[in-house]
């Protein structure tokens, strides 16, 4: 699979995370040797496999729908780069 | 203040924790004595990214006290050291990456505070590759931590491995009794190997991820990296246990590990896989191995051929779902909540420069890789696949299990390599791992204990690799190979004859010395 720049761009964006212009040909063809790599597992059988998607050994436990944490808004925004009183601060979302 | 005693570094956990219930000396002396052996090699090592002396005498005093009125906890006044992907409350925690910048953790994990618990006295926040993703600790924001081993005649300096170098130095070069660890794909056993301590992940779900800085949700386990088997299962013993903030955690009486080291291995069947003899192995771990097959027969186990048949699509499959994993998880880091910021034109454009400059290289490469793999279209070829691929090298245990109690393996392909050797290839890093991520593919417990030395003087591990939730015979096996390896050998204390540390050190060391910092806002 080769990984050309238009498909950087869009992983990119999907990803939230820029990548400079100049740097998306050197992006790509490094994702495209990762990914020829791991690309060995097609030649593997697994007709009938059940995909294993977790590790958890037991059943989720349940527990009463209860509030048992809570009221400490200043805690939680107290490592925020930009608060204010018990908010977070963001850059305007709304025109 | 009387000045610290150097040789209460020498001890083990269990013979520290001995002669402190015995009053041969104090909790608040064994503290000191690390912190100025810590002083001393910190500059040359970058083990530790902060020391936390004030609670560190807090804790030691309080264990005084505790030892005077009869009333020692299980590690009672033993100094350790913490990697700094567990959340410490009000010291700086940052996973080593520039993203978490002066985050100042206002919860403790579960981990540290089941050792605080226990009466463990915490030295110091320890050095990783950044959010775990790395086996050399060269991607750390706060730059490579150095082993205390060194080639035989050569100066260069070397990894401890990864990510958990800081641990394994740390240990190794006797600044801490033991250390916490985490493990994804080998993060806990490659660096013990690195560095000729013990390693061990337990199964997945014996300790709680809570509190734990997030890499690959189903891969991570945390555990213990120690100088001896005891050592580590003592720490393995207060560092698990169910608890009701992490799902995955198993609701079940931890085992007393130290007590089950004491059992016979009579009888054990070790099971050898015929999958592990890779292409480009150094002969001397291949010899190695064939040591251990040695030792176990001598001590009276049997020894079976496995067969383990996809242990070749362990590695690529992992590097499908760990970064499938991270990519999902890191998607907390965007500059709004905690950490670094970085604005931009909008939002969208705050988050993307945010995240570009607040990860390193390896990081941001494994968040492409992933939402490439999970994205429309490509999530059944890649991801959906390698979860299939994974049931199989489940499944490749579970029908080896039915024959052996244990397996028995080299821990990775080669020894310690020089910082810098490897770091322009991730291909070439990533099959450090090759002997290690079956063991988290398939949630078992495994373990590295030294086993002997490279013709050029650096320690080589084996690797134990368990049933769910029987570390116990694990850890039995575990003293056999240390037994048999004789008396453990430790790194000549080369950075004590160094000239007076240059600019740079010195200016580490006072950092390192730093109480937590208060948080830096980062840009805006």
């Amino acid at each position: 699979m080769q990984i050309d720049d238009a498909l950087v761009r869009s992983i990119a964006r999907l990803a939230r995370l820029k990548v400079e212009e100049e740097q998306v040909g050197a992006v790509g063809r490094e994702l495209t040797s990762i990914i020829g790599w791991v690309e060995q597992l097609q030649s593997i059988d697994t007709e009938n496999v059940p995909p294993l998607t977790g590790m958890a050994s037991q059943r989720m436990a349940l527990r009463p729908d209860e509030v048992n944490d809570g009221d400490c808004a200043a805690v939680i925004v107290k490592n925020a780069p930009l608060a204010e009183d018990d908010f977070f601060v963001v850059p305007k979302v709304l025109e | 203040m009387a000045s610290p005693l150097p040789e209460l570094t020498r001890l083990t956990l269990a013979t520290a924790r001995d002669g402190l219930r015995k009053k041969e000396f104090t909790a608040v002396e064994l503290a000191e004595a690390h912190l100025a052996a810590i002083d001393a090699a910190n500059p040359a090592l970058n083990a530790y990214l902060l020391t936390t002396r004030e609670a560190a005498a807090a804790m030691a005093a309080e264990s005084d006290a505790r030892i005077a009125q009869g009333d020692a906890r299980p590690l009672e006044g033993l100094p350790i050291g913490v990697k700094d992907l567990f959340c410490t409350k009000g010291v700086r925690t940052t996973a080593c990456s520039r993203i978490l910048d002066g985050f100042v953790p206002d919860y403790e994990s579960t981990v540290t505070r089941n050792l605080w618990d226990a009466g463990a006295v915490m030295l110091g926040k320890l050095n990783m590759d950044e959010f775990a993703m790395g086996s050399s600790n060269e991607t750390s924001c706060f730059g490579p931590c150095v082993s205390p081993w060194r080639r035989e005649g050569d100066a260069a300096r070397l990894t401890p491995g990864g990510s958990s170098g800081g641990s394994a130095s740390a240990v190794a070069a006797r600044l801490a009794l033991a250390a916490t660890a985490s493990d994804t794909g080998g993060s806990i056993r490659q660096p013990a190997a690195f560095t000729g301590t013990v390693g061990v992940k337990p199964t997945y779900g014996r300790c709680s991820r809570y509190g734990m800085v997030a890499f690959a949700s189903s891969l991570d386990q945390a555990g213990p990296i120690a100088r001896t088997v005891r050592d580590a299962a003592i720490m393995l013993g207060a560092m698990c246990g169910h608890d009701p903030r992490d799902a995955t955690t198993v609701n079940m009486k931890t085992p007393d590990f130290e007590k089950a080291l004491g059992k016979k291995v009579k009888g054990l069947r070790i099971g050898i896989p015929k999958e592990y003899r890779v292409e480009g192995m150094s002969p001397e771990i291949d010899a190695l191995w064939e040591q251990g097959v040695a030792w176990f027969k001598a001590a009276g186990a049997t020894i079976k051929h496995v067969s383990l048949p996809h242990t070749h699509a362990a590695l690529p499959a992992y590097y499908i779902i760990a970064p499938a994993e991270a990519s999902s998880n890191l998607a907390r880091y965007d500059g709004v909540r905690y950490g670094l910021r970085v604005n931009g034109a909008d939002i969208i454009d705050m988050y993307e420069r945010t995240r570009a400059e607040g990860f390193g290289p390896e990081v941001r490469r494994r968040i492409l890789i992933g939402a490439y793999v999970l994205s429309a279209g490509y999530y059944d070829a890649y991801y959906t696949k390698a979860q299939r691929v994974r049931s199989l090298i489940k499944r490749d245990f579970d029908e080896a299990f039915e024959s052996v109690d244990v397996i028995l393996t080299p821990t990775t392909p080669t020894p310690a390599f020089a910082l810098g050797e490897k770091s322009a290839s991730p291909l070439e890093m990533y099959l450090n791992d090759i002997f290690t991520v079956t063991v988290n593919m398939a949630g078992l417990p495994g373990m590295s204990v030294p086993a002997g030395f490279s013709a050029n003087g650096l320690p080589l591990g084996l690797q134990l690799i368990g049933k769910p939730f029987d570390e116990e015979t694990m850890l039995r096996a575990g003293r056999v190979i240390e037994d048999a390896a004789g008396p453990r050998r430790a790194p000549a204390s080369w950075w004590l004859d160094a000239a007076p540390a240059k600019a740079g050190a010195a200016k580490r060391a006072r950092a390192a010395k730093a109480p937590a910092a208060k948080p830096s806002k980062g840009k805006r």
